[in-house]
């Protein structure tokens, strides 16, 4: 049986990882390795990551990396960027640390066409502390704190990230939505928003729809069909802002 | 040497160029903002300096912590709920023994209290977040200090990879006057050179850094802990600093810091005038705090009178430095009010009365 694939950025020392079995996370973090891997980028990248079930990747990849607050590891990254604009500034976010507790650094961010890349994981709920609301959280989608189902006339409606950040972004930048069970589709964004950072173009925001099996309390065909069917519905894939250039 | 007009935001702003500082976040807030405004002005003017203006204190604090993770010297100013918002970023940079460099104005508390004056930043700058206080605080006296400080200041934090921060008030920050303006070279000052966190350019090809302020086990932190604050306790000899006017032969000492300290020394040379034997002690560096000589200083006083702009901050610090110690102390405390030197005096006259 051939060994299997994993990339050359993984740091092996601090595998197994630890989120949950079925995550969707987990998944994604891979393919940013091997979107590493091919643009052989290991040695200029720098990568911070939030709080949530973010702060597992503190130690997951073989590039420098640092582990900041809830919300913050935008402006941290931001400063490193601004202190060394040689380095490739990665901020790996969740749904919570980029639409609530720091919306307002992404917002800034992208309104400043901060030359960084942000990837933010949409798992549509609070995950590390036990499935609560989050932005991103469907309506009538039941979590700990939505006990009866999240009621729009309360708590509003699902935040659109990508759709938002397109309509205060700059030319250069590249916005866009991507699922993480579709292997290619989020290794060509990925790729994409490093490499509009690597040209020096402009923001570029990726945000990945994810599986949370444990939250949502659904097996793997049920986690697959609620991010696939009923995540997409709300939240298309695509590219909201590509410049040129990249695609 | 040269003797300029300046305030004690312009004085601060000169130090940090002075230090070789290479880059500033910031959001403006009185009393600082000309601090940030300054900085802007001769980065537009220098591509060598850096400025970020940030959409509030939390990202100007986490900016400044990327950029020391870059290997630059960076710093950051704020006040009052500024420096609220700031903790959060300071905590971090406590954690991981980070040399963040900060200057704090001063101004009334709590809440949006006043943008003029006060000393109730103390606890927030000295033990703010939900830490142990492991920083470094220097508290300025006028308008000179702010300049030597902000220079000595980016020494201390990258010598002993602790955040330091550089504490004064709105009196001082707006006050101009003449300073001296001199160079490290000419006080015989060692500059402390910044080196990156991360992209270091010598190490070995294989080898990355993983940094983190967070941990799975209790005794993961404990340990951690246990091993900064040794760390700090070790060099506090080497960094505390403290002033020490006519208290050998004083029956009374007047405890004070920052701009109050000033006041007080007038306020013992009036005393002095007058035959009465009264001394300062004010330590510089609020933490650590320079208990040992301070003990040594008070022992066998009639009194200890602690003056403070602030409801009884720096003399809860006092009284936990000098426990043990039999000396009465009283107290002079103005929350968010300036305290004159004749203030002072009459106080201690009043003392001396009732200790006849």
């Amino acid at each position: 049986m051939n060994e299997p694939a994993f990339p050359k950025v993984w740091r092996k020392e601090s595998k197994p990882h630890k989120f949950c079995p079925g995550c969707g996370q987990a998944l994604a973090l891979k393919i940013l390795g091997f979107a590493l891997d091919e643009l052989e980028i290991q040695n200029r990248t720098v990568y911070g990551c939030d709080i949530g079930c973010s702060l597992l990747t503190w130690n997951m990849f073989d590039f420098d990396t640092v582990q900041t607050h809830h919300g913050r590891v935008l402006p941290t990254m931001v400063g490193f960027k601004i202190a060394n604009p040689k380095a490739i500034a990665i901020a790996f976010m969740g749904d919570g640390g980029g639409y609530a507790i720091g919306s307002q650094h992404l917002i800034n961010a992208c309104m400043r066409d901060d030359k960084v890349t942000a990837i933010l994981i949409n798992n549509a709920n609070y995950a590390m502390t036990g499935g609560q609301m989050a932005p991103t959280t469907l309506a009538s989608q039941k979590t700990t704190t939505t006990p009866t189902g999240r009621d729009f006339q309360i708590f509003g409606n699902p935040l659109h990230g990508p759709e938002m950040l397109a309509n205060i972004s700059s030319e250069g930048a590249y916005i866009a939505r991507a699922i993480s069970s579709n292997y290619q589709d989020t290794l060509s964004k990925i790729k994409k928003s490093l490499q509009n950072q690597i040209d020096g173009r402009g923001f570029s925001f990726l945000e990945i729809l994810t599986m949370c099996p444990v939250n949502w309390h659904t097996d793997a065909q049920e986690s697959l069909d609620f991010s696939e069917k009923e995540m997409t519905k709300i939240f298309p894939i695509g590219e909201f802002k590509c410049p040129s250039k990249l695609s | 040497m040269t003797k300029e007009f300046l305030t004690g935001n312009e004085a601060a702003i000169r130090g940090a160029r002075m230090a070789g500082a290479q880059m500033m976040t910031g959001y403006p807030i009185t009393p600082t903002t000309e601090m940030i405004e300054h900085w802007a002005s001769e980065a537009a003017k220098n591509p060598q300096l850096k400025f970020l203006q940030t959409e509030d204190e939390m990202a100007a604090g986490f900016a400044m912590i990327g950029a020391v993770l870059a290997g630059l010297k960076c710093f950051t100013a704020t006040a009052g709920p500024g420096n609220v918002l700031m903790q959060d970023a300071f905590s971090m940079a406590e954690n991981m023994r980070l040399p963040t460099v900060a200057f704090i104005n001063q101004r009334g508390g709590p809440s949006t209290g006043t943008v003029i004056y006060s000393q109730q930043e103390l606890n927030l700058t000295c033990f703010g977040g939900n830490g142990e206080g492991l920083r470094i605080i220097y508290s300025c006296s006028n308008v000179q200090e702010m300049y030597t400080y902000a220079l000595k200041s980016f020494n201390t934090a990258w010598r002993y990879r602790f955040p330091t921060f550089v504490l004064s008030d709105g009196y001082l920050a707006k006050t101009l006057t003449e300073i001296e303006i001199f160079s490290p070279a000419e006080r015989q000052m060692e500059v402390i050179q910044p080196s990156p966190y991360f992209l270091k350019k010598d190490k070995p090809p294989e080898a990355y850094e993983h940094l983190r302020n967070t941990y799975n086990l209790e005794t993961e932190l404990h340990e951690v802990l246990l091993s900064h604050s040794q760390a700090l306790t070790g060099a506090a000899p080497e960094i505390i600093e403290y002033e020490d006017l006519h208290t050998l032969d004083a029956e009374i000492v007047i405890l004070a810091h920052g701009i109050v300290a000033a006041s007080a020394k007038q306020a013992v040379e009036i005393l002095r005038n007058e035959n009465k034997k009264i001394g300062l002690f004010r330590p510089i560096t609020l933490n650590p705090f320079p208990k040992d000589n301070c003990l040594a200083t008070v022992q066998n006083k009639k009194m200890i009178l602690v003056v403070e702009s602030s409801l009884g901050q720096f003399e809860r610090l006092v009284k936990n430095y000098l426990y043990g110690s039999s000396v009465p102390i009283q107290t002079l405390k103005k929350p968010a009010m300036g305290i004159t030197p004749d203030e002072i005096a009459e106080k201690v006259n009043t003392i001396l009365k009732e200790l006849k």
